[in-house]
């Protein structure tokens, strides 16, 4: 549906976006994930039409966009800010980009209708944009867009000025909506959380380039490198050199000797490395439970509702290595407090091994 | 108590300056109304006497409609053409990636610090090298070289106070630059340009300068007025005339004033 071909964009000396080359499914529901100044604004508004490519090309359902401007391209955009008409009330922002169409007005009365009913807006057509929250805003700029059947509906952090209940809600219907009517969405979003709920496949865009793309399981057990598990989650990271005589293993900082099982992608002997562990993907004991178990000292409990994290600190690491435990926990969790020794245990599986940076 | 607030501190010496600057700008205008009351021909006081008897004379005098038909013609037309000008220069200075566009909006600014006498003086120059004969045609030119730094500085904030992203939604939802215009920009600076019209007439309406230097037979209402400073018996009767010209125009620039800053708050709401 999209094709993005190694798109550059430089403003002045500033490179924005840095040979991104994606490819985007038509009925997919694509985000662009990334810290504010990663280029992923950029490259939406490249999409939209609002900024030139510097280089490189974008084809939209098999038409080339270079000499298309904004108005002629079959998609729309939901604004981080919705722009709203403030002259206008719902019912005429809605019907805004009918004009063109030719539509003979009964008809138009009846789309507009139509998509309230989508919104659950009904009966809100007269009110002004100074008279709806945030929220309802929010759903006017997405029937603005959807109304007009955009092959591709682009959406700029939509769900950025919501507070925290109300922008779950919204993911919620973001996502039904997007299968319901089987468009093309691309989310430009900060949060990981909202890219890995909404989405069927993520880019995650670090200094305006792609780094990784992948579904949000992919991301989330298979990163590719520091920044993307970093950005992904919680980790515990851990300096670490390869070694390859015998078995092919790892001297991990504080761990001591770890056996790979496959994940070392073939690194030679003596390469330095990260070495990175999921929270989830450890195991505490009261007392020591076999060999490869490291001891360390309960430094604080962090209490997150569904679940809680432990910070252990362990001899030769100066950060503590962080363990989630679901829920609430036998009777040796929750007899623990800061002070107490533990011990932690994993499987060789769940070590990553990543390009240490 | 309360610890001293340095800033909000009520201040006799400020307070005292602001009245007598105050007094300095405005009394001796008071005069003018005041004295159009005056039933005497001489204005000193004690005044003999009240009357509104030389605001009923302006109404025996068929030069004053005159002038004052010409005044509102020239005005109307130089508030049309000034803010239709401004429109498109004040949408490039605030949209357009322009080049110098901090000297250019500088030098579209220039005839507020030009001296009147100056310009007009170098507009005539030009005009009768052209050939051109002095008209109210001529007065409406020179009032539009003066107007339009007024037009422009009140519709600039308008389009800079303007949320961008509402015209790129539009272009967004299929519409050019032509019906963005016209169903997005121009809505929002609406109240801009009524304060941009009310404005640029009272600077016309009141404008003497260049009307003295580039007008032909026909007299706008300032000129009117200088030509008739020769008469003694005619000065109450000025007096009233000047007394309606400024009720007018404080009333008319108040207005745009209040244009000006409507629904600027609204807007914010919605903007970046």
């Amino acid at each position: 549906m999209i094709s993005i071909r190694n798109v550059t964009k430089s403003f002045g000396r500033v490179q924005a976006v840095r040979d991104v080359s994606l490819q985007i499914r038509a009925g997919e529901f694509f985000s662009l994930l990334g810290a504010s100044g990663s280029g992923k604004t950029t490259l939406l508004r490249m999409l939209a039409g609002f900024e030139a490519v510097t280089s490189g090309s974008i084809v939209i359902d098999g038409q080339a966009m270079e000499s298309v401007p904004p108005h002629n391209r079959p998609i729309n955009m939901v604004f981080q800010n919705y722009a709203i008409f403030p002259h206008l009330n719902v019912r005429d922002n809605i019907a805004y980009g009918l004009r063109r169409l030719n539509i003979p007005k009964p008809k138009q009365a009846e789309m507009v209708d139509e998509m309230l009913g989508l919104i659950a807006l009904p009966g809100y057509g007269d009110r002004r944009a100074n008279q709806l929250s945030g929220g309802q805003m929010q759903r006017v700029a997405l029937a603005r867009a959807l109304i007009l059947k955009p092959k591709v509906l682009l959406l700029d952090e939509p769900l950025g000025a919501l507070d925290k209940q109300l922008r779950e809600q919204m993911q919620l219907e973001l996502r039904l909506l997007q299968q319901r009517l089987g468009i093309t969405f691309v989310l430009v979003t900060h949060d990981q959380e909202e890219a890995l709920t909404l989405s069927d496949r993520i880019a995650v865009m670090a200094q305006g380039a792609v780094v990784q793309v992948d579904t949000p399981t992919g991301l989330y057990e298979r990163p590719q490198n520091r920044t993307v598990a970093a950005f992904i989650g919680t980790m515990n990271f851990f300096d670490a050199v390869v070694h390859r005589q015998g078995m092919p293993e790892v001297q991990v900082q504080g761990l001591g000797r770890r056996r790979l099982n496959g994940q070392d992608g073939g690194r030679p002997d003596g390469t330095a490395a990260t070495v990175a562990i999921r929270p989830e993907n450890l195991t505490l004991h009261s007392t020591q439970p076999g060999p490869g178990a490291v001891e360390g000292v309960v430094q604080a409990q962090q209490y997150l509702g569904g679940r809680q994290m432990l910070h252990v600190a362990i001899p030769g690491r100066t950060t503590p290595v962080a363990v989630a435990i679901q829920g609430p926990g036998d009777a040796f969790i929750s007899s623990l407090s800061p002070g107490q020794n533990v011990w932690l245990t994993w499987k060789d599986d769940a070590v990553l091994l990543l390009d240490a940076g | 108590m309360a610890e001293p607030q340095i800033f909000n501190r009520h201040n006799r010496t400020l307070a005292a300056y602001a009245i007598g600057f105050a007094v300095f700008l405005y009394v001796p205008i008071l005069f003018i109304p005041l004295f159009s009351l005056n039933s005497g021909l001489y204005q000193r006081f004690p005044m003999d006497g009240i009357t509104l008897g030389w605001y009923a004379q302006l109404f025996t005098r068929g030069p004053v409609f005159d002038a004052l038909q010409n005044s509102l013609q020239v005005g109307l037309s130089v508030a049309l053409l000034s803010t239709v000008l401004a429109v498109p220069a004040a949408k490039a200075l605030s949209r357009a990636v322009l080049p110098g566009k901090r000297p250019i909006t500088g030098f579209v600014m220039l005839p507020l610090v030009v001296p009147g006498l100056v310009f007009g003086v170098a507009l005539l120059v030009v005009i009768s090298r052209l050939g051109v004969p002095l008209s109210l045609y001529t007065v409406a030119l020179g009032h539009v070289v003066v107007c339009l730094p007024f037009a422009i500085s009140i519709l600039l904030p308008r389009f800079e106070g303007a949320n961008r992203s509402l015209e790129e939604a539009s272009a967004d939802l299929g519409e050019n630059g032509w019906w963005t215009f016209w169903r997005v920009t121009f809505p929002n600076i609406l109240p801009g340009v009524v304060a941009s019209l009310l404005l640029t007439f009272t600077v016309s309406f009141d404008e003497f300068i260049m009307a003295f230097f580039l007008s032909g037979t026909d007299a706008t209402l300032p000129m009117y007025i200088w030509t008739q400073l020769r008469f003694p018996q005619s000065f109450p009767s000025l007096l009233a005339l000047s007394s309606l010209i400024l009720v007018a125009s404080f009333a008319l620039v108040f207005l745009s004033l209040w244009f000006a800053r409507m629904g600027r708050t609204d807007t914010s709401l919605v903007s970046r």
